[in-house]
């Protein structure tokens, strides 16, 4: 008995995370008009997906958007995360715990003062305040990452590259950034899942020019949800888990 | 013969201590120099002046008559061993050992040529596709003496880089750098706190203290005739007794101990005067358990064991002699009396062997 009650316990918190996830899946190979009944399978509602276009437009450009925050967050973050590391500075402390205050602050906080700044300065909002919103929610994660990766890091591997004859360009090129490989992909994932994802700072400063998909998906909502969006959430699915196979295999084949 | 490095009077502080105070040192073409020194003591702040990973504040730092001060490290003609060896992780061993080589734009198949050359010549022959983390702490070593070695540095530092190997492997590994840097001719600076190690390999030992050298000599001379009683006490075991200076004779002075015996060893340090305190340093090896006959200009004192300790050939006894503790050595040839805790002994020694210095503190 006592050997059983874990396991039904465990089964039963499984069921609870991924059942939701199984019945979307199911249902957007429905074939019946409505969500609630089953009607046979078929690719009806994949097809409308795609023939609605601007939940298509909607996909691509959060894509993009959370590619480029992504890239462009893991790029300063790392060299955040360097400059942290090696360097000692005036201000070191203080950039250190504002990375935290971004991380910590509600969302609200940020949104609003993201937008009340983009006003300020006469920003059109649209595809520039977005990414500029993304990078700052996103930057604090890439530098936390990479600097725990440098942080188990040994001090004399720069030194005995630079002592075998390496410029400081060449040692980081050739030591420093295989080291921090893995960090630079797991930054880069949780940047890009963050923005594909975000709804709260994406609400105040995006613009009527560039829709991006969680807002698409939250303003549908108001007006009633389509199976479509059974078909979309089963797509998007499917990409991340390429994208985590993906990273894994980058980081098997980086370590051996 | 011509010098390798010289320095002169380099100096390293930091905020207002002298890690490295006024040290100048002339090590000879193809010798094994040692710097040997507690923990503290300020070697590796020297090493890291010799690598360039550090500037002197003071002072000049010549490799084969060129100075080196503001010659950046990858620029250098002196490569280092690592502590930690510092085997680049995500390469292969052939990879590690080719670095340098790539660096200077050796081209590809000479550079094939060349690191096989140098894994043979540490005993790794074909070794080049494996990665440093399937290899044994011995193995790596040699990897990592591959690496610099393959450049044919004018100069090798070493930083303690036997310190992560077991006892057995490390009494292996001294014998083997012995022959590797005979081997090769090149120049190796070592710096180890264990005595033994600089003991075994070196052909010339600085013992540093407190940011500066207190003696430079080969391994015999540090032993026999140390020149300051730090050394004394540093290097291999000493017993330290102390007294009042009695008298100066013919180059050989007489204390009275605490316990007021009378006692002699020779004359080691410029400060001794009588009715002064003064310390006498006495190896346990030069010790003899003497009966009642005494060896004609011998020194004797009465002890009382506290405690023999069998070690085989190491075996000792500990006893003391007005409250301060000596050693001594216990022959296990059977000429050794029994012993037991409690019971008087008298020690004896030849005050050729012996040194007194002068007590700092009055």
């Amino acid at each position: 008995m006592s050997r059983w009650l874990p396991r039904i316990y465990l089964t039963l918190v499984y069921i609870l995370i991924y059942v939701p996830i199984v019945v979307l899946v199911v249902f957007s190979f429905n074939e019946s008009r409505t969500g609630y009944s089953w009607g046979g399978l078929g690719l009806r509602w994949y097809e409308s997906l795609f023939d609605n276009r601007a939940m298509v437009g909607a996909m691509w450009n959060s894509l993009w958007l959370a590619l480029s925050a992504a890239t462009v967050s893991t790029v300063i973050g790392a060299l955040t995360a360097l400059a942290l590391h090696r360097y000692r500075f005036r201000g070191k402390k203080l950039l250190n715990g504002m990375l935290f205050v971004v991380m910590m602050s509600p969302e609200i906080v940020l949104a609003i003062s993201l937008l009340a700044l983009f006003l300020l300065v006469g920003l059109q909002l649209g595809y520039v305040s977005l990414l500029l919103a993304h990078v700052t929610f996103c930057l604090p994660f890439v530098v936390i990452t990479v600097m725990a990766r440098l942080s188990g890091f040994d001090e004399s591997l720069p030194e005995a590259a630079r002592d075998l004859g390496a410029s400081d360009f060449t040692m980081t090129r050739t030591v420093l950034i295989p080291v921090i490989m893995p960090a630079l992909l797991a930054g880069w994932l949780l940047g890009f899942t963050l923005s594909l994802d975000d709804v709260v700072v994406s609400t105040f400063v995006s613009g009527p020019g560039y829709e991006i998909l969680p807002l698409r998906i939250y303003s549908m909502v108001r007006v009633g949800l389509k199976p479509e969006v059974n078909a979309l959430g089963t797509l998007l699915l499917v990409f991340s888990l390429v994208m985590l196979m993906l990273s894994q295999w980058i980081l098997i084949r980086s370590k051996r | 013969m011509d010098s390798d490095l010289f320095c002169e009077g380099l100096v390293r502080r930091f905020g207002s201590n002298a890690a490295v105070d006024h040290i100048s040192l002339d090590v000879p073409a193809g010798t094994f120099f040692s710097i040997l020194g507690p923990s503290g003591c300020g070697k590796t702040t020297l090493l890291r002046l010799l690598a360039g990973f550090d500037k002197p504040d003071e002072g000049d730092i010549h490799i084969r008559g060129q100075r080196m001060n503001d010659v950046p490290p990858n620029r250098r003609p002196v490569n280092m061993v690592f502590q930690h060896l510092a085997l680049f992780p995500a390469m292969s061993v052939g990879d590690n050992i080719g670095y340098g080589l790539k660096r200077r734009k050796v081209p590809v198949a000479e550079r094939r040529k060349r690191i096989a050359g140098v894994l043979e010549q540490v005993g790794l022959p074909g070794l080049e596709y494996r990665d440093p983390q399937e290899l044994s702490g011995g193995q790596r070593q040699r990897v990592a003496l591959a690496r610099c070695l393959v450049l044919e540095p004018t100069l090798l530092l070493l930083d303690e880089p036997l310190g992560a190997l077991d006892l057995k492997l490390r009494e292996q590994m001294k014998v083997e750098l012995k022959h590797l840097q005979k081997q090769f001719g090149t120049t190796f600076v070592y710096i180890t706190h264990d005595q033994s190690e600089a003991m075994v390999m070196s052909d010339q030992v600085a013992v540093m203290r407190e940011g500066r050298f207190d003696q430079v000599a080969p391994p015999e001379e540090l032993y026999r005739e140390p020149a300051t009683p730090f050394v004394a006490g540093f290097v291999g075991d000493n017993n330290r007794l102390a007294g009042e200076l009695v008298a100066i004779r013919d180059n050989l002075a007489e204390i009275r101990l605490d316990d007021g015996s009378l006692v002699q060893g020779r004359v080691a340090s410029g400060d001794l005067e009588t009715g002064r305190r003064a310390e006498l340093y006495i190896r346990p090896e030069s010790l003899v358990l003497s009966g009642d006959a005494l060896s004609t200009g011998f020194s004797a004192m009465q002890a009382k064991v506290r405690t023999t300790l069998f070690d085989g050939a190491n075996s000792r006894v500990e006893a003391e002699n007005g409250g301060q503790p000596v050693y001594a050595r216990l022959p296990q040839d059977g000429s050794a009396p029994k012993l037991s805790a409690g019971s008087a002994i008298r020690l004896a020694w030849d005050p050729v062997l012996a040194r007194v210095f002068g007590a700092d503190n009055p």
